[in-house]
C-alpha cells in the first residue's frame, strides 16, 4: 500500500517518483547516530571492577566503571544453552528503570554453569564449557574476547567503542527542582553529577528537529553503542529489513545499515536506508565457522560495518598471502541504539545450521502455515467490489490456473474502518465469501493499525473509552494522520489490548467474517502520514515507555495480537495467517512478511532474492515480494519473469497499485496467459515439498530459502551468490531476471554433488557454472543428486481440492546410487499435528531398494493419497521391478526407461502414502 | 461460456429442442467421453492416443494414470493434467471441463457426473438450467426481434436525415458564395481605413493564437455585452483543451475582444466563416461512420445520463464521456470519442472514448463502451475494472441484429 495519499504528495513530495531521501534522516541527522559514531576507535575509558565480580551458577556480573564521568555500569554473563553466550550492560543505578524488551524471547533463555578457570589483576577467564571455548574478560580498558583454543572467534569493544549515555537530569534552567533535591539527598548521585557537569552538553541531546517535527526527549540522551570485532571473517550476513545485497557491504563511505521501522514510499535499491522491518541479527562466516550477534534492542538502530580487506583486490590479498605480510582478515561490526539497555546473544555456531537453532532456541520459528497458505495469492488495491471478486475468481477457472486466495485492500472498508464493509461495494461479504468456500478458495482481507477516530465507529469508542491508545507527550490520546484522515494508534505492547484486538476478529464480532477469511496488517510500522520520517513521534508514550524504546516491536506486536485473534475465533483449532509489512525478531512466530512496496522494476525482481534470503537467514522463513511490483506498470516479459521467480519464493503473492492497469494473469494474450499458468502450475506440483519444508522450518528454524552457503558453507564461490538460492536443501533455483536474457550463468555448488534439470531431467556435476540457454518458459531448476522429492502432479483450482490427490516421488540418484527425502502429510490446516495427528516417513533410496520408513510411529493420521508413480533419474534400466506392501504381499510393477536421460518410470504402483513399503529394482 | 452465447441469437428450432426436454438415450462409452469422440473407445481393443502418441490396452483408459501426452486415456479421471471431461448435462447445454475438476469435491457439470467419487452433495439442476435458460432465450429473442424491428426504423429516420444534411450543405454552399463577393468587396475599402487598427488587433490575435478558434471570437463580434457566468456555460468555447473554463480565462476572452472594433467587413467575415464551420460539420457527419446503415446516427448530439451512490456519468454519443459527483463537485472527463472498437466481426459494438483528464502517476482517463441490443436506448451501468480505465454498458436498437443467424448457434451446440 503506498504511504502517501494524492493530497498528501501533492505537498510534501511534489510528485517525485524515486523515494524523497530528505523525509528520512542520515545518521548525521539522528543526533545520537551523529554523536555516536563521532566516537573513533581508541581505548576504550571503562574499566571493569574485578573486585564487584559474583559469579553464580548461571551468570557472572561486574561493574563497569567509565574512567571519564566515572558512572558506573552493570555487566551480566550468561552462558546459555545451545553454545550462546548472553552480554547483557546496563546502568548500574539508573535514574530510572531503562527498557528491556520483552515478549520477543520465546522464555527466559535456560542457562548453563560458567565455570571460573583463571583471574589475576588483568581479567578473569571463564569456560564456556564446549569445546575448549572460554570468554576473557579483560579489566584495563574492558574488553571481552570468545575463544576457542588459541582462536578468538569474537572480541567485544576491542576497539573501544562501549558507549553508554546514562540519564541524567536536564542542567539548564528547566530542570526540575524536585529532582535536584533527590540528588543532593544521594551523596553517591552528587559525586556523579558533578562529573555530568563536565560532560559537553551537545545540540540534539534534549531536542532534536528534523524538518517541521520536534523530538522534545524528555530523558535526555540515552544511547548505546558496542563493537565487535570478527577475525578471519570477510562475510556478513542479515540486519534485515534493506534492499541490498545478501552479503552486507562496508559502511566507511557512507551511512550505517539503518534499522528503524519506516513506511518508506517507492524505496531505493542498494541502500543502507531502513524499510519496514527490523531483525538486529547478523550472521558472519568464513569456511570454518558460522556466528551470529543478535542485538536485542528495539530502538532506532544503527549498524556500522568495517573490513580490514574491503578495499584491496584479489590481487592485493594475493600479493598480501604472497608476501607473508597479510593481516589476518577481520570485519568489525559497531551497534548504536538510540535507547535501552545492551542486551546480546553472541551465537557460536559453528556451522550455519547451529546458528540457524540457537536464534531459534531465543526467539522460536516461523509458524507453521496453513497448507493453502502456500498457494498463489492474487491481489491488488483493490478488487472493487463483489462483483468484480466473482469476475476475477471466474477468470481463474476461464484460464485453469489455479489460486488459492484473493485479497481484499483498504478499499473494501467502510470509510477505512477496518472490520467494516464499503456497504455498496461489499453489500453481502458472507455470499461473497461462501461463493469462495464453494471453490474451496480463501479470502484475505486488510485490517490496519490505524484507527479513525469517529465517535460512530465501534472500534475506535471501545479503544478510546478503555484507554487502551498511545498517548501523546502531553497525556492525551496520540492523534496521527493516516488512510482514514485522522487516526489513532492502539498501544499493542498492552496484553489487555491485544487481548481485546485478538477478540474482535470473532465471528460475532468481525461481521461479514467467515472461516475462510484472513488478514493482513499493513502500516504498522506505524506509518503517520504525518508524523516525523512518516511515522510516529518518539515522545508518544506506552505507558511508562516512550515509543523510542520500543519503536522496532510495534508491528511485530500488531501481527501477534492478530495471529492471536484469528486462532482464538475457532477455539484454537485452526491455524493462522495473517501478513504483515513491519516486523521485528520473532515475527517468523505469527506469519508472513512481505518486502513492501516494491516497483514494477527489473531491479526490483532482482532485489527480491536477496530480501528474502536475509529475512530467511534470521528466523522469518514466509517471504515474498509482490509480484509484478507494486508501483508502475510492469512490461509482459517483467511480469512473466516475476511470476516465474514468484513461484519458487515461499510467499507467492501478486499485487499491483490502485492507479496501475489491471494485470490479472489472462490480461497479456494466450501466450503469455499460459507462461504464466505453467509457472503457477509449476508451484502447485511442488506444494507437498515447500510445505515439508515450513514444516521443518518450524520444527528445527532452519530457512526455506536459503543461500547456497548455508548448504555448502566451506565454498568461497558460493558466499556473495544472490541471483540464485535453495528452496530447502534439494531444490536449487537460477530465475531469470534480466530482461531480454538467452542465458543464465548458474552455479551449481558441492564437487561431489549432481544435479538434475528438473524439466529436462538432464544431469549436471557440481562445482561448476553452468550456463542455461533460456526462452521465455524457462525457469531453470535443478534436484540435488541424492534427494527424494515430492510432488502432486495433478493441479487443480486450489490447493484444497488437491488434498487427496495421489503423489509423484522424484528420486534423484547422487553419484553413490542413494537417495533421501521425506513425506510429510497432516490435515493441512489445523494445529492436531501438534497432537501427533500426522504422517512422516522417510523415503530413501539405496542398493535398489526404495523404502518407505515411519518416521513417527506414534503419530496418527490417515490419508486417501497414494503413491501413483515413481520417478527415478540417474536410474539403469532394471528387468523387473517388485513392491512389496506393508502385509508382506509382492507385486510387479510396470515401469518404463528412457536410456536417454536415463530416467526409470514406475508406473502406478498404488501404495498408500502412509503405509510401510519397499521397491525392489532388479 | 456465457461470453459466446451472447453473440449469438436464437432460432426458434432451437427452443423447440430445449422446451421438449432432450432426453437424449445414454450411449454406452467411457467416463467423459463426448459422443463425437466415442468411435475412438471401442471396448476391448487396444486404445491409441487421439494424438497418436500411443497405443495402450483398452482397460487403461480411464485406469487413474495418465498414459497419453494429450490426456486423452482419461477422459473420466483427474489424472491427466490437460484432460477434458465431457458433461452430458442432459435437459441443458452439454459442455467440456478441464479433467482436473473431476472429484475435486465442487459440482461442475449441472448433472452431477463429474463428482462421482468425492463424496460432494451435489444437485442434478439441468432441468432448472434449461428451464431458465429457455426463458431467458425467449426473452432475449423478443427483445431482438422488437429491437431489430426499433433498427429499421433508425434505419429510414438516418437516411432520411442524412439527405436533409446533404441538402442544407448545398444551400449554405450557395450562400457561401455570394458572402465571398462581399468580403472582396468590403476589404478594399476597409484596408485603407484601418490600418493602426489593424496592428492593434493582430497583437492580441496573437496572443490567443493556436489557443482559441476563430469562430469562438467571431461569436464575440456578436455579444460583447455577455457575462461571464453566460460565457463560462458556453463550454465548446473554453480557449484551453484541458477541461476547466475558469472565470479568469472567461473574463480574459471579454477583455481582449471589447477592446477591438468592429466593422462591417469583419462582421461579414464572421458570417462568413461561421458558415464555414456550419458547413465542416455537416461535412463531417455526413461522412462520419455512423454504422453499415446509419442505425447509430440517432446518438449523435444527444446524452444519457446513469446515477449511481456516488456519481452521475454523462455518455454523448460520439462526444465524450464524464463524471460528476452527485453532490457537488466538479467534473472529470472520462474520454472523448475515439473509435469503433469491438472486435473484427462485430467492430459496432465497442465505443472507445480516449484522452480523458489525467490520472496521478497514471494513464488519461478512457472508456470503453459497450453496446448491447434492447429496445431503449440507455446506459445500464458503469463500472472502472482498472484505475482511470471506464467501462460502459449501453443498450441500444442500433445493434440489435436480424434474428436469423442463428443455423450456427444451433450447429455448435447440436451435441446434447
Amino acid at each position: 500500500m503506498a504511504p502517501v495519499v494524492v493530497l498528501w504528495l501533492a505537498m510534501c513530495l511534489g510528485g517525485t517518483w524515486a523515494v524523497d531521501k530528505g523525509n528520512f534522516k542520515t545518521c548525521d541527522q539522528s543526533a545520537f547516530c551523529k554523536r555516536q559514531r563521532a566516537l573513533k576507535p581508541g581505548e576504550s575509558p571503562y574499566r571493569a571492577l574485578l573486585e564487584t565480580m559474583e559469579l553464580t551458577n548461571t551468570r557472572l556480573t561486574l561493574q563497569l566503571i567509565n574512567d571519564n564521568n566515572k558512572v558506573r555500569l552493570l555487566l551480566e554473563l550468561y552462558r546459555l544453552q545451545g553454545n550462546i553466550t548472553r552480554v547483557k550492560i546496563n546502568e548500574l543505578k539508573p535514574l530510572k528503570p531503562r527498557y528491556e524488551v520483552p515478549d520477543v524471547l520465546i522464555r527466559e533463555p535456560p542457562t548453563e554453569p560458567l565455570s571460573l578457570l583463571s583471574q589475576d589483576e588483568n581479567g578473569v577467564v571463564l569456560s564456556l564449557g564446549a569445546e575448549s571455548q572460554r570468554v576473557i574478560v579483560s579489566a584495563r580498558p574492558f574488553r571481552l574476547d570468545i575463544m576457542e583454543g588459541r582462536e578468538v572467534l569474537m572480541s567485544l569493544n576491542s576497539r573501544g567503542l562501549l558507549a553508554f549515555e546514562h540519564l541524567r537530569m536536564r542542567k539548564d534552567t528547566q530542570a526540575d527542582p524536585e529532582a535536584e533535591k533527590k540528588e543532593e539527598a544521594d551523596p553517591a548521585n552528587q559525586a556523579e553529577a558533578e562529573n555530568v557537569d563536565e560532560e559537553k552538553v551537545e545540540d540534539g541531546m534534549w531536542e532534536e528537529t528534523f524538518k517541521s517535527h520536534t523530538d522534545s526527549k524528555p530523558n535526555g540522551p540515552s544511547a548505546v553503542s558496542l563493537d565487535f570485532s570478527l577475525p578471519g571473517v570477510e562475510h556478513v550476513y542479515g540486519i534485515p529489513e534493506h534492499a541490498d545485497t545478501l552479503r552486507l557491504k562496508t559502511t566507511d563511505n557512507g551511512d550505517p545499515y539503518r534499522l528503524y521501522n519506516l513506511d518508506v514510499f517507492q524505496y531505493e535499491l542498494y541502500n543502507p536506508m531502513a524499510l519496514y522491518g527490523a531483525v538486529p541479527v547478523m550472521l558472519a562466516h568464513n569456511t570454518q565457522r558460522t556466528t551470529g550477534i543478535f542485538w536485542l534492542n528495539a530502538a532506532e538502530t544503527w549498524v556500522d560495518i568495517s573490513s580490514n580487506t574491503a578495499g584491496k583486490t584479489v590481487f592485493g590479498k594475493m600479493l598480501d598471502y604472497v608476501q607473508g605480510s597479510s593481516e589476518t582478515p577481520q570485519t568489525d561490526v559497531r551497534w548504536i541504539s538510540e535507547s535501552g539497555i545492551i542486551d546480546v546473544f553472541i551465537m557460536l555456531g559453528p556451522k550455519p545450521k547451529d546458528v540457524f537453532s540457537q536464534y531459534a532456541s531465543l526467539t522460536g520459528t516461523q509458524s507453521f502455515p496453513p497448507l493453502t497458505s502456500l498457494g498463489y495469492h492474487q491481489c491488488r488495491w483493490n478488487y472493487n467490489d463483489q462483483e468484480d471478486v466473482k469476475s476475477v475468481d471466474a477468470g481463474f477457472d476461464e484460464h485453469d490456473i489455479p489460486y488459492d486466495f484473493i485479497w481484499l485492500d483498504i478499499e473494501h472498508t467502510d470509510g477505512k474502518r477496518y472490520f467494516t464493509w464499503d456497504t455498496h461495494k461489499f453489500a453481502t461479504p458472507k455470499e461473497m465469501l461462501q461463493g469462495l468456500m464453494d471453490k474451496k478458495r480463501k479470502m484475505v482481507a486488510i485490517v490496519d493499525p490505524h484507527i479513525k477516530v469517529d465517535s460512530n465507529y465501534k472500534i475506535h469508542n471501545e479503544i478510546r473509552s478503555r484507554g487502551f491508545y498511545i498517548k501523546n507527550k502531553d497525556g492525551g490520546d496520540y492523534e496521527g494522520w493516516c488512510w482514514p484522515g485522522s487516526a489513532g494508534y492502539p498501544d499493542f505492547t498492552r496484553i489487555d489490548m491485544r487481548d481485546w484486538w485478538a477478540s474482535m476478529f470473532a465471528y460475532d464480532q468481525y461481521e461479514g467474517s467467515m472461516e475462510n477469511l484472513y488478514t493482513w496488517n499493513d502500516m504498522n510500522e506505524p506509518s503517520v502520514f504525518n508524523g516525523p520520517e512518516v511515522t510516529m513521534h518518539k515522545d508518544a508514550m506506552h505507558g511508562a515507555w516512550e515509543h523510542r524504546d520500543l519503536h522496532n516491536t510495534y508491528g511485530f506486536y500488531v501481527q501477534m495480537a492478530t495471529a492471536e485473534g484469528l486462532i482464538k475465533r475457532s477455539g484454537g483449532v485452526e491455524r493462522p495467517f495473517v501478513l504483515t509489512r513491519a516486523f521485528f525478531a520473532g515475527s517468523q512466530r505469527y506469519g508472513a512478511v512481505w518486502t513492501g512496496d516494491n516497483a514494477a522494476e527489473w531491479d526490483h525482481l532482482k532485489i527480491s532474492i536477496p530480501m528474502c534470503l536475509s529475512l530467511g537467514l534470521v528466523g522469518i522463513s514466509f517471504c515474498g515480494a509482490d509480484v509484478g511490483g507494486f508501483f508502475k506498470s510492469p512490461s509482459t516479459e517483467l511480469l512473466v519473469r516475476w511470476y516465474q521467480t514468484g513461484a519458487y519464493q515461499p510467499f507467492f503473492r501478486a499485487h499491483a497499485h490502485l492507479d496501475t492497469p489491471r494485470r490479472e494473469p489472462w490480461l497479456f494474450g494466450p501466450e503469455n496467459t499460459a507462461l504464466i499458468r505453467e509457472a503457477v502450475r509449476q508451484r502447485y506440483t511442488l506444494l507437498p515439498y515447500w510445505y515439508q519444508q515450513f514444516y521443518q522450518a518450524h520444527r528445527t528454524g532452519q530457512p526455506v530459502m536459503r543461500p547456497l552457503w548455508v548448504e555448502y558453507p566451506q565454498d568461497p564461490a558460493t558466499f556473495t551468490l544472490d541471483d540464485e538460492f535453495l528452496i530447502g536443501k534439494d531444490l536449487l533455483v537460477h530465475p531469470v531476471t534480466e530482461e531480454g536474457a538467452r542465458g543464465v550463468t548458474a552455479y551449481l555448488p558441492g564437487k561431489d554433488e549432481v544435479w538434475f534439470d528438473v524439466h529436462t531431467f538432464q544431469r549436471h556435476n557440481g562445482a561448476q557454472n553452468l550456463y542455461i540457454p533460456v526462452t521465455m518458459s524457462s525457469i531453470p531448476v535443478f534436484q540435488r543428486g541424492g534427494s527424494i522429492i515430492p510432488r502432486k502432479l495433478r493441479v487443480r483450482r486450489s490447493s484444497t481440492c488437491m488434498e487427496h490427490d495421489p503423489y509423484t516421488l522424484f528420486v534423484a540418484l547422487n553419484s553413490q546410487r542413494k537417495a533421501e527425502g521425506e513425506l510429510y502429510i497432516d490435515d493441512g490446516h489445523t494445529f492436531n499435528y501438534e497432537k501427533e495427528e500426522f504422517i512422516h516417513r522417510r523415503l530413501s533410496f539405496a542398493n535398489n531398494i526404495l523404502s518407505s520408513l515411519n518416521l513417527a510411529p506414534d503419530a496418527k493420521f490417515t490419508t486417501q493419497s497414494w503413491i501413483e508413480r515413481i520417478v527415478i533419474l540417474g536410474a539403469s534400466k532394471p528387468s523387473k521391478i517388485t513392491l512389496k506392501a506393508a502385509d508382506g504381499q509382492e507385486s510387479q510393477v510396470e515401469f518404463e526407461f528412457d536410456a536417454s536421460m536415463s530416467v526409470l518410470t514406475l508406473r502406478k504402483p498404488g501404495m498408500n502414502s502412509g503405509a510401510d513399503w519397499t521397491v525392489t529394482l532388479q | 461460456m456465457s461470453c459466446q452465447y451472447h453473440q449469438h441469437l436464437l432460432l426458434p428450432l432451437l427452443l423447440s429442442l430445449l422446451t421438449a426436454g432432450v432426453s437424449s438415450v445414454e450411449v454406452q462409452r467411457p467416463r467423459g467421453v463426448s459422443l463425437s469422440n466415442r468411435q475412438f473407445y471401442e471396448e476391448g481393443k487396444p486404445f491409441t492416443c487421439l494424438d497418436n502418441s500411443a497405443t495402450i490396452p483398452f482397460d487403461r483408459v480411464n485406469d487413474d494414470y495418465c498414459d497419453c501426452k494429450d490426456g486423452s486415456d482419461e477422459p473420466g479421471t483427474a489424472a491427466c493434467p490437460n484432460g477434458s471431461f465431457y458433461c452430458t448435462n442432459a435437459g441443458f447445454r452439454s459442455s467440456f471441463i478441464p479433467s482436473s475438476r473431476i472429484n475435486d469435491g465442487i459440482c461442475d457439470c449441472c448433472d452431477t457426473t463429474d463428482e462421482y467419487n468425492s463424496g460432494a452433495a451435489c444437485q442434478n439442476t439441468c432441468r432448472e438450467l434449461g428451464r431458465k435458460e429457455m426463458e431467458s432465450l425467449e426473452k432475449m429473442a423478443e427483445i431482438a426481434k422488437e429491437g431489430y424491428r426499433l433498427k429499421q426504423l433508425l434505419i429510414q429516420e438516418a437516411k432520411r436525415g442524412l439527405e436533409e444534411k446533404k441538402k442544407k450543405l448545398q444551400d449554405i454552399q450557395v450562400t457561401k458564395k455570394d458572402l465571398e463577393d462581399k468580403v472582396e468587396a468590403l476589404r478594399t475599402v476597409k484596408e485603407t481605413a484601418e490600418q493602426p487598427e489593424k496592428e492593434a488587433k493582430e497583437r492580441h490575435l496573437k496572443a490567443w493564437e493556436g489557443k482559441f478558434r476563430f469562430r469562438n471570437w467571431c461569436i464575440f463580434f456578436f455579444s460583447l455585452s455577455v457575462s461571464v457566468a453566460e460565457l463560462l456555460s458556453h463550454s465548446e468555447l473554453n480557449p484551453d483543451s484541458d477541461d476547466s473554463f475558469t472565470e479568469a480565462e472567461a473574463q480574459v476572452i471579454i477583455l481582449i475582444y471589447s477592446k477591438l472594433k468592429i466593422t462591417d467587413y469583419e462582421i461579414i467575415v464572421c458570417f462568413m466563416l461561421d458558415l464555414l464551420f456550419v458547413c465542416r460539420n455537416l461535412e463531417k457527419e455526413i461522412s462520419f461512420d455512423f454504422g453499415p446503415n446509419s442505425e447509430f446516427a440517432y446518438l449523435y448530439s444527444q446524452c444519457y445520463e446513469l446515477t449511481t451512490s456516488e456519481y452521475i456519468y454523462r455518455l454523448c454519443p460520439f462526444n465524450r464521456v464524464s463524471q460528476k459527483p452527485k453532490y457537488g463537485g466538479s467534473e472529470t472527463n472520462l474520454g472523448t470519442w475515439g473509435k469503433w472498437a469491438g472486435p473484427e466481426d462485430n467492430i459496432y459494438s465497442v465505443m472507445k472514448y480516449e484522452h480523458g483528464t489525467g490520472c496521478w502517476q497514471g494513464p488519461n482517463r478512457s472508456t470503453t463502451v459497450k453496446l448491447t441490443c434492447g429496445k431503449e436506448t440507455v446506459v445500464t451501468s458503469t463500472s472502472e475494472p482498472s484505475r482511470c480505465e471506464y467501462l460502459m454498458e449501453f443498450i441500444s436498437p442500433a445493434i440489435c441484429q436480424e434474428p436469423s443467424s442463428l443455423e450456427s448457434y444451433f450447429h455448435e451446440h447440436q451435441e446434447l
